[in-house]
C-alpha cells in the first residue's frame, strides 16, 4: 500500500493540475478571463436562482379546460349542422363529457347521425378511417356523441408542446436573459428566468391566455335575463371592461379570431392620445372582417380577450384595409404587453401558476456573501483543528489533501455546470468536514497498529488497507442518501445532493491517494522509526 | 500537549454497555416525547410541526425596509385587516427584514392576494423591498409533502438493505433502529424549537441519516472485525472494546463537523441557520445513537459468531 507506484503520483499530479486550472476562472476578474488564451477554461460556478436572483415558475396546462372548450364547440357545431340540414331536434345538452340530443322525427335519426359523423371532428392520425369522435344511436330517437380518449390525450399533449413554444416566444419578446423552459411530467412546464425581472409582470405575460376574438353584439337579447346570466341560444353573456355596462351579450360565433393576426404593436390614438394596440389581419382575416363589417353597419361588435369584452365599438363603415386598433383603458406598458401576447399567439389552454420562487438579485448577492464567509471560516476552522489534533506533519498532510479536495469540487462543479444553490454551499462545507473523516479513520488505524506492536511502515500500510472498508461503507451510505434527495427533491435540494455527491467522490480520492503519496514521500525521505501521532 | 491526539488516552476503557439500560430508557422517553410534540395537535398535514409553505401551500414574502427597522406589529395589524387565511409575521435576520406568510383566501388567485398585500405594506410602511416571493399551490404542496416523507422512508429502507448486504440482518436492524431514533428525535427538536419544517429540513434530515449511518458503519465495521478476532469474548465485552477503539475517531470527526456547521450557523445568514441547527443536533444524536442504540440492539438480538457455536466444548476427562 505504501509503495510509491508511478501511476499514483501521476494521478495525484493530474488531479491537482485539473483542480487548479478549472477552478481558477472563479477567482479571476471577468476582464482577465476574457484576455486569457483560447485553451484556458472559462466556465465559472453556475449559481442557482436563489444565489443570482431570478424567478422559478411551475406552470400547469389546464387540459380540463381544453376538454370543456372542445365540448362547447362541438355542441355549437352540432346545432349549426343540424339546423343547416333542416333536421329538427330537442334536448341538445352535454352530459358527463358527452353530447346527447333527441331527433324530433325518429325517421330522420339515421340521416342526422350520418351528417354529424362526417361534419364533426377530424380524422385520427394513425388509424385509417378513424375519427376523433364517435356518433352512436341512443334509444329510438336519441344520438350520443362521445370523444375518443386517445385523441383527447394527444390533443392535450400537443397543447402542452404549443404552450412551451408560445411561452418561449413571449419571454423572448420581453428580453429576459437566457430563460430555461422545460416540460415536466405530463402537463407541467418549468420556467426559470434569471435576473431581476419583475415577477408579477413575468407571470402576467406568461399566464395570460390571450385568446382574442371579434364577436357581434346581440342587441336583441333580453337585458333582464342577461343580468341573471341567461342568454338566447347561440349567444352568451360576457363581463365587460368597456366602462359602459358590466356585461354584454354577444353571439357565440366569432367573426375573426386572434390566429388571423399577422402583426400587433403598441401605438397611440391619433385623436385622443390614448395608448392603443394596432393590429393587422392576414388575407383570410381581412376578407372576413371586411365582409362582416360591410353587412353590419350601424351595429356594435365586441373585441373579446380571454372571455372579457375590452371594448364594443359601433361599425361606422366596412373595414376592408385589414388593419385596425383596439382601444381600452390601456397604459403604454399594458398595451405593449398585449401586443407582445397577440404577436406570440394565444395559449391553446389556460395556464395556472402552481409554484413560484422569486429571489431578488440583492438578496441573492447577500446569500453569496454569507456563503463565502461561512465557507471560508468553516474551512479554516477545520484546517486549524486538524493541525491542532494531529500535529504539523500528519495534520498538515490532511490539510493539503483537503485543499486539493476543495479545488477539485469547485473544478468539477464548474466544468459540469452543476447548479450551486444556497443549501449546496452547506453541502460543500459539510463535505469538507466529513472528508476529514477518511483521514481520521486512516490515522486512528495507524495508531492502533503501532499499539499492536508493528513498526512505522507496517502500521502505515495496515492503516490504509484496514481503514478502506470503513471508508467505502461510510461513503456509500452518504451517496445513497444523496441519490434519494436527487430523486425526490426539487431545485435547491437537488443542488445540495449534487454538491454532496461530488464531494464524497473527491474526498475519497484525496483522503486515500493524496494522503498516501505525501506520507510515502515523507517516509522515503526520513525513514522514521515511529509515527508522530502516538 | 501538541498534537492533541497525544493527550487523548491511547486506549480508553469505558464500560458503555453497562449504561445501555439507562440510555435505552432515556432514548425511549425522548422518542415518545418527540412523537408527541411532532404530532400534537393532530391537524393535517403537519400536526405539531411549523410547516412552511412548501408543505402547506400559500405565499411567503421576505420584506426589507432597510435602513429602517420593520414595525412587526404594524405589519400584523395591516395584514390582519385583509382577511387572508393564517397570517404569520416573523423577524428574519437583520431588524430591517421580516418574513410574511399567508394563505390565499378561497376564490382569489395568489396574484391578487400578493398585489393586495404589497399595496397594503407599501402604504403602511413606506418604501418596501420585496426581496423574495414564494408561492406554492395546494397541488404542489401536497406532492412535495408526500415526496418528502417518501424520501425519508426510502432512505431508511435503502440503508437497511445496504447494511444487511454488507453485514448481517442483525446489524441492519440495529442500524435502522438507530436511524429511526435519530429521525424521530430530530422531528422532536424541530417541533420543540418551532423551526420551520420545509424542503430544506428534509434535506437536513436526509443528511443526518447519511452521517449517522456513516458513524454506525465505522463502529460496525470494527465490531465485525473484533467478533472474528475474539471469538470467545462475551458479546457485551466485544461491543465495549469496539466502541472504545473507535472513540477517538468518533470524537474528532464529530468535532470537525460541528465546528464547520457552527461556522455555517453563525455566518451563513438566516436561511441556513435553521438548517445548521438541525444538522448540529443530528450529528450529536447520530454519534450517541451509534454507541447507545445501534450497538446495544445487536446485544439484545444476539449475533451469529462464525464457527464459535460449532466449536466442540472441551471434553472433561
Amino acid at each position: 500500500m505504501m509503495t510509491l507506484s508511478r501511476w499514483k503520483i501521476i494521478a495525484v499530479v493530474l488531479a491537482v493540475i485539473f483542480g487548479v486550472l478549472f477552478s481558477l476562472p472563479n477567482l479571476l476578474p471577468q476582464q482577465t478571463l476574457a484576455s486569457m488564451p483560447g485553451f484556458f477554461p472559462r466556465q465559472q460556478l453556475n449559481l442557482g436562482l436563489d444565489l443570482q436572483g431570478g424567478s422559478h415558475l411551475l406552470l400547469e396546462v389546464d387540459t380540463e379546460a381544453l376538454r370543456a372548450e372542445r365540448l362547447v364547440n362541438t355542441l355549437e357545431d352540432t346545432r349549426v349542422t343540424l339546423n343547416g340540414e333542416g333536421i329538427a331536434f330537442t334536448e341538445l345538452r352535454q352530459l358527463n363529457g358527452e353530447i346527447t340530443l333527441r331527433v324530433t322525427d325518429p325517421a330522420r335519426r339515421d340521416d342526422a347521425a350520418r351528417v354529424l359523423r362526417t361534419s364533426l371532428g377530424t380524422a385520427l392520425a394513425g388509424t385509417p378511417g378513424g375519427r376523433d369522435i364517435t356518433v352512436r344511436n341512443d334509444g329510438p330517437s336519441g344520438i350520443r356523441i362521445a370523444f375518443v380518449q386517445e385523441a383527447m390525450n394527444a390533443e392535450a399533449a400537443k397543447a402542452v408542446e404549443q404552450s412551451i413554444e408560445i411561452i418561449r416566444r413571449r419571454i423572448d419578446e420581453l428580453g429576459t436573459r437566457e430563460p430555461t423552459i422545460i416540460r415536466q411530467g405530463v402537463d407541467r412546464i418549468v420556467v426559470q428566468a434569471p435576473g431581476e425581472s419583475d415577477p408579477e409582470r413575468l407571470k402576467n405575460v406568461i399566464g395570460q391566455t390571450a385568446k382574442l376574438t371579434f364577436q357581434m353584439v346581440d342587441e336583441s337579447a333580453d337585458m333582464a335575463a342577461a343580468a341573471e346570466g341567461r342568454a338566447p341560444p347561440g349567444s352568451e353573456v360576457l363581463p365587460s371592461e368597456d366602462g359602459m355596462s358590466p356585461f354584454i351579450v354577444v353571439r357565440r360565433r366569432a367573426l375573426v379570431s386572434g390566429e388571423m393576426l399577422t402583426d400587433a404593436s403598441q401605438g397611440f390614438d391619433s385623436q385622443t392620445g390614448e395608448a392603443v394596440v394596432n393590429f393587422r389581419f392576414n388575407s383570410i382575416g381581412a376578407r372576413r372582417f371586411g365582409e362582416a363589417t360591410a353587412q353590419n353597419i350601424g351595429q356594435r361588435f365586441a373585441i373579446v380577450l380571454d372571455g372579457k369584452v375590452i371594448s364594443a365599438p359601433v361599425i361606422r363603415g366596412a373595414i376592408t384595409g385589414g388593419s385596425g386598433q383596439i382601444s381600452g383603458s390601456f397604459t403604454p406598458q399594458t398595451a405593449n404587453d398585449l401586443a407582445v401576447l397577440l404577436r406570440a399567439g394565444a395559449l391553446p389552454a389556460p395556464l395556472t401558476v402552481e409554484e413560484q420562487r422569486t429571489v431578488g438579485a440583492e438578496l441573492g448577492a447577500d446569500a453569496v456573501r454569507a456563503g463565502q464567509i461561512s465557507t471560508t471560516i468553516g474551512f479554516i476552522t477545520i484546517l486549524v483543528f486538524m493541525v491542532f489534533a494531529y500535529g504539523g506533519l500528519f495534520g498538515g498532510i490532511s490539510v493539503i489533501a483537503l485543499l486539493v479536495n476543495a479545488l477539485m469540487i469547485i473544478a468539477i462543479m464548474s466544468v459540469t455546470q452543476a447548479t450551486l444553490t444556497l443549501p449546496g454551499i452547506a453541502g460543500l462545507i459539510l463535505t469538507l468536514a466529513v472528508a476529514v473523516d477518511a483521514n481520521v479513520l486512516i490515522y486512528e488505524r495507524m495508531r492502533d497498529e503501532i499499539r499492536a506492536g508493528r513498526n512505522a511502515i507496517a502500521a502505515m500500510d495496515a492503516g490504509f488497507s484496514k481503514a478502506m472498508s470503513s471508508i467505502i461503507d461510510a461513503n456509500v451510505t452518504t451517496i445513497l442518501a444523496a441519490l434519494i434527495m436527487f430523486q425526490f427533491g426539487s431545485g435547491p435540494v437537488r443542488g445540495f445532493a449534487w454538491t454532496l455527491s461530488i464531494g464524497v467522490l473527491t474526498s475519497v480520492f484525496t483522503a486515500v491517494l493524496v494522503t498516501q503519496v505525501l506520507l510515502a514521500l515523507w517516509f522515503r525521505a526520513k525513514r522514521p522509526k515511529t509515527l508522530p501521532i502516538v | 500537549m501538541w498534537p492533541l491526539i497525544k493527550i487523548l488516552p491511547a486506549m480508553t476503557n469505558f464500560r458503555f454497555v453497562a449504561f445501555a439500560k439507562y440510555a435505552g430508557v432515556a432514548s425511549v422517553v425522548a422518542a415518545l416525547a418527540s412523537i408527541f410534540l411532532a404530532l400534537y395537535p393532530l391537524t393535517p398535514p403537519c400536526g405539531g410541526l411549523n410547516c412552511g409553505i412548501d408543505f402547506k401551500g400559500g405565499t411567503l414574502l421576505e420584506i426589507s425596509t432597510a435602513p429602517r427597522a420593520v414595525d412587526l406589529s404594524r405589519v400584523r395589524s395591516e395584514l390582519g385587516a385583509l382577511e387572508l387565511g393564517d397570517v404569520q409575521v416573523q423577524a428574519f435576520g437583520a431588524p430591517s427584514s421580516a418574513l410574511v406568510r399567508f394563505q390565499t383566501p378561497e376564490g382569489e388567485s395568489s396574484e391578487q392576494a400578493i398585489e393586495e398585500v404589497k399595496a397594503a405594506l407599501n402604504s403602511a410602511l413606506g418604501e418596501v423591498v420585496f426581496a423574495k416571493t414564494e408561492v406554492v399551490g395546494p397541488k404542489v404542496s401536497g406532492e412535495l409533502f408526500q415526496n418528502g416523507l417518501l424520501a425519508l422512508g426510502f432512505a431508511i429502507a435503502l440503508m437497511l438493505i445496504y447494511i444487511w448486504f454488507r453485514f448481517e440482518l442483525q446489524f441492519g436492524i440495529g442500524a435502522v433502529v438507530g436511524l429511526l431514533h435519530d429521525v424521530v428525535l430530530t422531528f422532536g427538536l424541530i417541533a420543540l424549537l418551532d423551526l420551520e419544517f420545509s424542503l430544506t429540513s428534509i434535506a437536513a434530515i436526509l443528511t443526518i441519516i447519511g452521517y449517522s449511518m456513516n458513524d454506525t458503519v465505522v463502529v460496525f465495521d470494527r465490531l465485525r472485525e473484533n467478533l472474528r478476532k475474539f471469538k470467545r469474548m462475551p458479546l457485551a465485552e466485544v461491543i465495549d472494546l469496539t466502541i472504545n477503539e473507535t472513540l477517538s475517531r468518533t470524537i474528532i470527526t464529530g468535532l470537525t463537523t460541528i465546528l464547520a456547521l457552527g461556522a455555517l450557523a453563525i455566518f451563513g445568514g438566516p436561511t441556513l441557520f435553521g438548517f445548521s441547527i438541525i444538522m448540529i443536533f443530528g450529528v450529536v444524536i447520530g454519534t450517541y445513537s451509534s454507541i447507545y442504540v445501534a450497538a446495544p440492539i445487536i446485544l439484545l438480538w444476539g449475533v451469529k459468531r462464525g464457527e464459535e457455536e460449532a466449536e466442540p466444548l472441551p471434553v472433561r476427562t
